[in-house]
């Protein structure tokens, strides 16, 4: 940790925040900043790798990573707004390039300042919002790969704590995987389907007016199913929260900007 | 595995419309995660004595030559005969020789996955000779003529509702009612009759100790003692990862198997079984003959599936599996199902026949953190995959598309550019906030609405953002 006050932080904005929902890159930026940092978005970044790397395209996905890698290097800490792509440049990166005697010790290195947004807040910044209010009643579901790869559970809720008024109730299987798994939603679509629907479920029963979780993915999986369902659960990222855009449109409401 | 057999995403697709499944998978992988977890939480140690137990079976790996043959010597001290099988139909051919020289015409059987995945079920029959379940699930399944879909429980997908009408058909005469209690009454009179009559009994391992050359069994029901005491011959049948050091060894292991398994402390019958009867004692087996299983093992200790060897078969990763809660063992088609049977069944079967099994995961984790021997689950299914991404048995739809996706994204200008023209192209095929019928897409859109994205790609809005801040500057 650089223990810096103000680093230079690179943000990863992760392809499905920039094509589906680029307000919680926006609230990232608004975040990093709030806690000190200087962010700046490098344009080299395009998608991580993760469908590649876990198709077992490991060229394709040995490519990203030189290519994010060096993208990012540069800057003092690295940050996503996504435990998942996170968790691949933490551990993907390293494995995929193991056997590579130049790149090898730079995806360590890369790895080592890589970080998921709210653990980085908390664990790296020791931020604390300040100020923050929202009427409203929340549950948040744990998202795999920053939950067991990362250890993203207990820093979400500690900031989250932080907002006055917002009630986060518990959410019965908060740790059992929603069924995006990536391109496993789309391959194995019945079975993801019949997991997503056990997760709604479970998420209409809290009772909620929001939910809220760390992966736009697992999000989309989610908010995707409750809509179907006709379910009224608003769905957001967690940052999203943070930065006071929980009176806006949440995740399939249409942007009236 | 025959060209003829239902694909695996018609199995899955059968088992997620059997409603009554699904209520027996619920019941037991229900019960074993509250159980796993209640044992866990009295059990501080827990993470020590996994550390250990990862130890242990990694030492044995690396020294399997020198554990197996100090096992086959002690073994063979004891009285034993040791038998060595490369791969399974070897080891069906030497348990089949042995039962006809003996003129077996019933033999007992103690539940045990190795049995099955070296097909002893099927070529006991062949051989004319009779089998008798014992473990009272397997009797379960027996009598409905199935294969076990759970390493532990291998009935779990019937419910004790459908379990009542085979006792009926199955039991003569019928149990007198249906509560759990008679019809386990009723199994215990029909089974009862046979371990006495019983010309060999066939048990797998749970454990090899090294150095006295015994081997374990673990059961809830005594039936291992029941199958392997009373007739004239006992044969083992087990993998040659199954060795341990020591009877410390296995002991430390069993702790960890127990609580991942059952969320027992202990099963209430652990027994070594060492050597024949010996001169003055009560029973025992006269002719105890212990077959050693490789099929595909020595294989894995080359390659990147090594750790899988760890595996101490306790089915916490299936009990634990999003996957396998939603479609059960059967529709993985091989001998193991879950999480580890989708890492074993192509090192058994071949990967062109299981393809689908590493790619049906959705790389959550969960299997991994409750392992109690660590085995990185996901990382081995990946490695699966992977080969078969360098062996080209993924689709070609899947390989064109991958492919389009990388040539763009490893080209950053570019990619943002097709990141623009496709968000435009995506709202077109939505209203409002939502896109729920989207071309090419139904694997989502038929399941679940898409969120439709805005205008603007995040690349773009920040990039006008910061030409903005230039001009004001």
């Amino acid at each position: 940790m650089s223990g810096q006050p103000n680093p230079r932080v690179g943000l990863f904005v992760t392809c499905l925040v920039d094509a589906i929902r680029p307000q919680i890159g926006f609230a990232t930026i608004q975040l990093l900043e709030e806690a000190g940092c200087v962010v700046e978005v490098p344009q080299g970044q395009t998608c991580c790798g993760q469908p590649a790397f876990n198709s077992g395209d490991d060229a394709d996905a040995a490519h990203l990573a030189r290519q994010t890698i060096a993208a990012f290097e540069g800057y003092d800490q690295v940050v996503l707004p996504s435990g998942s792509c996170a968790a691949t440049m933490v551990h993907g990166y390293p494995e995929l390039l193991a056997g590579d005697p130049v790149w090898a010790a730079r995806a360590r290195a890369f790895a080592a300042k890589t970080h998921e947004i709210t653990s980085f807040l908390v664990d790296v910044m020791g931020f604390r919002p300040d100020g923050r209010r929202l009427s409203a009643s929340a549950t948040y579901h744990d998202s795999c790969s920053g939950l067991r790869d990362l250890g993203v559970a207990a820093q979400p809720r500690a900031l989250l704590a932080e907002i006055d008024g917002l009630e986060m109730r518990g959410l019965e299987g908060n740790d059992v995987c929603c069924g995006f798994g990536g391109t496993f939603c789309v391959k194995y679509s019945s079975i993801s389907n019949a997991i997503v629907t056990e997760k709604a479920e479970a998420i209409e029963k809290t009772g909620a007016d929001l939910l809220l979780a760390g992966d736009l993915g697992c999000l989309m999986n989610m908010s995707g199913k409750l809509h179907r369902r006709g379910a009224k659960t608003r769905c957001f990222h967690t940052v999203e929260v943070l930065a006071g855009l929980a009176d806006g449109p949440a995740i399939g409401e249409e942007d009236r900007g | 595995m025959t060209a003829a057999q239902p694909s695996f995403k018609a199995r899955a697709e059968a088992a997620l419309a059997d409603r009554t499944l699904k209520l027996a998978i619920d019941r037991t992988t229900g019960n074993a995660e509250r159980k796993r977890a209640a044992a866990l939480a009295a059990f501080p140690e827990f993470e020590a004595a996994r550390a250990r137990g990862k130890a242990i079976k990694d030492h044995v790996i690396a020294h399997l030559d020198h554990y197996l043959e100090m096992f086959a010597r002690n073994a063979t001290a004891s009285g034993a005969q040791v038998h060595w099988a490369a791969d399974d139909a070897e080891a069906r051919a030497i348990v089949t020789r042995i039962c006809l020289d003996a003129k077996a015409k019933i033999v007992t059987r103690a539940k045990s996955m190795l049995g099955e995945e070296i097909g002893l079920p099927h070529a006991l029959a062949d051989a004319g000779i009779e089998r008798v379940e014992t473990d009272l699930a397997e009797h379960i399944i027996q009598l409905a003529g199935e294969h076990p879909s759970h390493i532990i429980w291998p009935a779990m997908h019937r419910t004790r509702e459908q379990v009542a009408d085979l006792f009926r058909e199955g039991h003569n005469p019928p149990p007198e009612a249906e509560d759990p209690a008679t019809m386990v009454q009723s199994a215990r009179r029909v089974l009862r009759e046979k371990f006495l009559g019983a010309d060999i009994g066939i048990s797998g391992a749970n454990f090899l100790v090294a150095d006295t050359g015994a081997t374990c069994t673990v059961t809830n029901e005594g039936n291992a003692e029941l199958t392997t005491t009373p007739p004239r011959i006992h044969i083992v049948t087990a993998g040659i990862e199954k060795i341990v050091p020591s009877t410390a060894h296995a002991m430390a292991l069993l702790r960890l198997l127990v609580r991942s398994a059952t969320g027992g402390e202990l099963t209430q019958y652990t027994t070594f079984h060492c050597g024949p009867r010996r001169p003055g004692d009560a029973d025992g087996p006269e002719e105890m003959h212990i077959v050693l299983v490789d099929n595909g093992r020595t294989k894995m200790l080359a390659d990147e599936f090594r750790e899988m060897l760890r595996c101490i078969r306790c089915g916490a990763c299936m009990n634990h599996c999003v996957v396998y809660r939603q479609i059960g063992g059967h529709a993985y088609g091989g001998t193991y199902p879950g999480p580890m049977g989708s890492v074993l069944t192509p090192v058994l079967d071949g990967l062109a026949g299981s393809r689908d099994l590493p790619h049906a995961c959705t790389m959550n984790g969960r299997c991994q953190e409750v392992c109690p021997v660590g085995i990185p689950l996901p990382t081995l299914l990946r490695a699966w995959r992977s080969r078969g991404w360098r062996e080209g048995l993924e689709p070609g739809a899947v390989r064109a598309g991958l492919g389009l996706w990388a040539r763009l994204a490893r080209r950053p200008a570019l990619y943002r550019l097709a990141s623009r023209i496709g968000v435009r192209v995506l709202r077109l095929f939505g209203r409002g906030g939502w896109i729920g019928s989207l071309p090419l897409a139904g694997g989502w859109t038929g399941y679940r609405d898409l969120p439709r994205p805005p205008g603007r790609t995040f690349m773009e809005q920040y990039r006008a953002d910061q030409a903005r801040k230039e001009v004001r500057k």
